[in-house]
């Protein structure tokens, strides 16, 4: 059924920390890797060692560049953090820090497991589906015919068509490996999460106020685009935080001013003098 | 968006199609078409062969054609699955239509199946509209000119197709003929207007998304795409970031305007003036209607921008 499940007890979601995510890809090719290979899978690729490679990719990642940092959101100060609409930022409250002339920011881009999503309604046979237990968005490609009218429901184009299965696919959280009793219990999480060399991803239940995920999102007012469109994202993306005055900052200081030998910590103090001689 | 060469080609044949329907439907309803067998079959037979060419073209844009049948289960929440049923139950009363044209255009059950026959054709061409303009992430499809525009071109489309091809097979009145050819003109007037006012409207709507909205990150800065996920095109940039015909927008845009509404209205007032000349400008002005409506639906997906473009450098 098409129809969307009543708001399920459960939230899985990812959150992403766009602070350390560092734009390595591993999170794109775990995820290929797996679900080539996984219950929704595969994931055939067109030429795939060829000139140019044509295949469906659940997980893709973008990279921007963002200049005139601190002065386009002022008005966003007042914002709860936890609003889910924008990111905090670094604003007039840390003016007086290091506010560098440009941020490079990796994004990556995957279903955000929407709690109304128009994906699934639109679709005329009941392939696509929100689970009602945990809300995964999923499409079943046994019943999918290939009309790709999801995809253009889809505001964040998380879904993509496979010319060569003819049917849409898209993430599915890994459910494939979330509930997989056999697997050790750390290795139950989305292949994206556990290839991350910096932990920039995160799996849990975002419905949950208590989890793990949701205590990250408060702490660090993780946020979700285009809200106004109403899809209702579950995952969350975690700003870059604030430039804070960091070592640099420090290093400049202590050239101006003469190093007080005696204020500094006793072992450092010995040192200190040592080579002072 | 990619105009995909099957929806094209589909949503105009099947528009016309249900066009001369809905025009047969309510004449026959309203007894005002004259009576006689061939006359109700040819138009009826009209209509059959555009719906049908038009169906069997949407499958072809489906990548598991063979599953088809499933469209027809989510009428519920989806418009394309109420667009798949409404299409195959018009054809119950187009069929009952064929076996019942006794030749008197007052016997009843005629008239109800020409009503149902109406009903269902427009019915159809509304769960099409409503596809489109159902799509948040595409501004340019939600415009409200949009479902009414679908209507007027069915109607215009099937209404010259409809006194195109009637014609050979109606002795009709003068009268009516000068009432019907009129009623196209003023379809075609309103139809021309409300697109020229969508055209407009497009043109001054900002974009549905930058890169800062669509990443969410503009409240840092300004936000700038640096780089793509990949070295590639994807589905998604081939589907959503379709950029071709904006290019050629302007004057693709006058082509369409010329066939569809110019050409027509100028053989329709030919047509007016000297009733005898029909049956040599009502079928050019079909053709001609026809083929501009084709260029009007590919830029109807062409210039259309989907917000996850943004994502995209």
């Amino acid at each position: 059924m098409t129809a969307l499940p009543p708001p399920p007890p459960k939230k899985l979601g990812l959150v992403i920390d766009l602070d350390t995510c560092v734009g390595c890809h591993a999170c794109a090719v775990a995820c290929k890797s797996w679900n080539d290979g996984g219950a929704f899978g595969p994931l055939p690729d067109a030429d795939p060692l060829g000139a140019a490679p044509d295949g469906v990719w659940f997980n893709r990642v973008h990279t921007y560049e963002v200049t005139g940092l601190g002065t386009a959101g002022a008005a966003s100060e007042q914002r709860k953090a936890d609003d889910g609409g924008r990111p905090e930022i670094p604003t007039a409250a840390t003016a007086h820090s290091r506010v560098p002339p440009a941020l490079t920011i990796h994004f990556p881009r995957s279903c955000l497991h929407c709690e109304t999503p128009a994906c699934v309604p639109v679709c005329p046979t009941g392939a696509s589906y929100k689970r009602a237990e945990d809300g995964i968005v999923l499409v079943d490609a046994d019943k999918c015919i290939g009309c790709q009218l999801c995809a253009w429901a889809c505001p964040y184009g998380a879904r993509e068509f496979s010319a060569a299965r003819g049917v849409m696919q898209k993430c599915t959280l890994c459910v494939d490996r979330i509930y997989d009793d056999s697997l050790a219990p750390q290795d139950r999480q989305p292949a994206c999460v556990a290839a991350c060399p910096t932990r920039a991803r995160h799996f849990g239940d975002l419905g949950d106020p208590h989890s793990e995920v949701s205590k990250l999102v408060a702490e660090r007012g993780g946020f979700a685009p285009l809200q106004e469109l109403g899809y209702a994202p579950v995952n969350r993306y975690l700003p870059p935080r604030p430039h804070r005055d960091d070592g640099a900052h420090a290093a400049a200081e202590t050239a101006e001013a003469p190093l007080d030998g005696e204020a500094l910590p006793p072992l450092l103090r010995w040192l200190d003098r040592l080579l002072s001689r | 968006m990619r105009p995909a060469l099957s929806i094209v080609v589909f949503t105009v044949l099947a528009g016309a199609g249900y066009g001369v329907w809905t025009w047969l439907g309510v004449l026959l309803a309203l007894r005002a078409y004259p009576p006689g067998r061939n006359a109700t079959l040819l138009p009826l037979a009209l209509g059959f062969a555009l719906v049908s060419a038009g169906l069997v073209v949407s499958l072809l844009h489906l990548g598991q054609p063979q599953r088809a049948w499933r469209a027809l289960t989510q009428w519920r929440t989806s418009w394309l699955s109420r667009e798949g049923l409404a299409a195959l139950l018009t054809y119950l009363p187009a069929l009952a239509l064929a076996g019942l044209v006794r030749g008197d255009a007052s016997f009843l059950p005629a008239r109800l199946v020409g009503a149902l026959l109406a009903l269902g054709a427009l019915a159809t061409v509304t769960c099409t509209a409503r596809i489109y303009t159902s799509l948040p992430p595409i501004p340019a499809w939600r415009d409200r000119r949009v479902l009414p525009l679908f209507h007027l071109h069915a109607l215009l489309s099937g209404g010259l197709w409809f006194a195109g091809g009637a014609q050979f097979a109606v002795r009709s009145t003068a009268g009516v003929a000068l009432a019907f050819a009129w009623l196209l003109a003023v379809v075609l007037l309103l139809a021309a207007n409300l697109k020229r006012a969508y055209w407009r409207a497009l043109d001054a709507a900002p974009a549905p998304a930058d890169a800062g909205r669509a990443s969410g990150l503009a409240a840092l800065g300004t936000v700038r795409a640096f780089e793509g996920p990949a070295t590639e095109a994807s589905y998604v940039t081939r589907e959503m970031a379709f950029a071709l015909a904006r290019r050629h927008a302007a004057r693709l845009r006058r082509i369409a305007a010329v066939l569809a509404y110019s050409l027509p209205f100028l053989l329709l007032c030919v047509a007016a003036f000297d009733m005898t000349l029909r049956p040599w400008v009502l079928p050019p002005a079909a053709i001609a209607c026809t083929l501009g409506l084709l260029v009007e639906r590919w830029l109807f997906f062409a210039e259309a921008k989907h917000v996850a473009a943004a994502y995209f450098p």
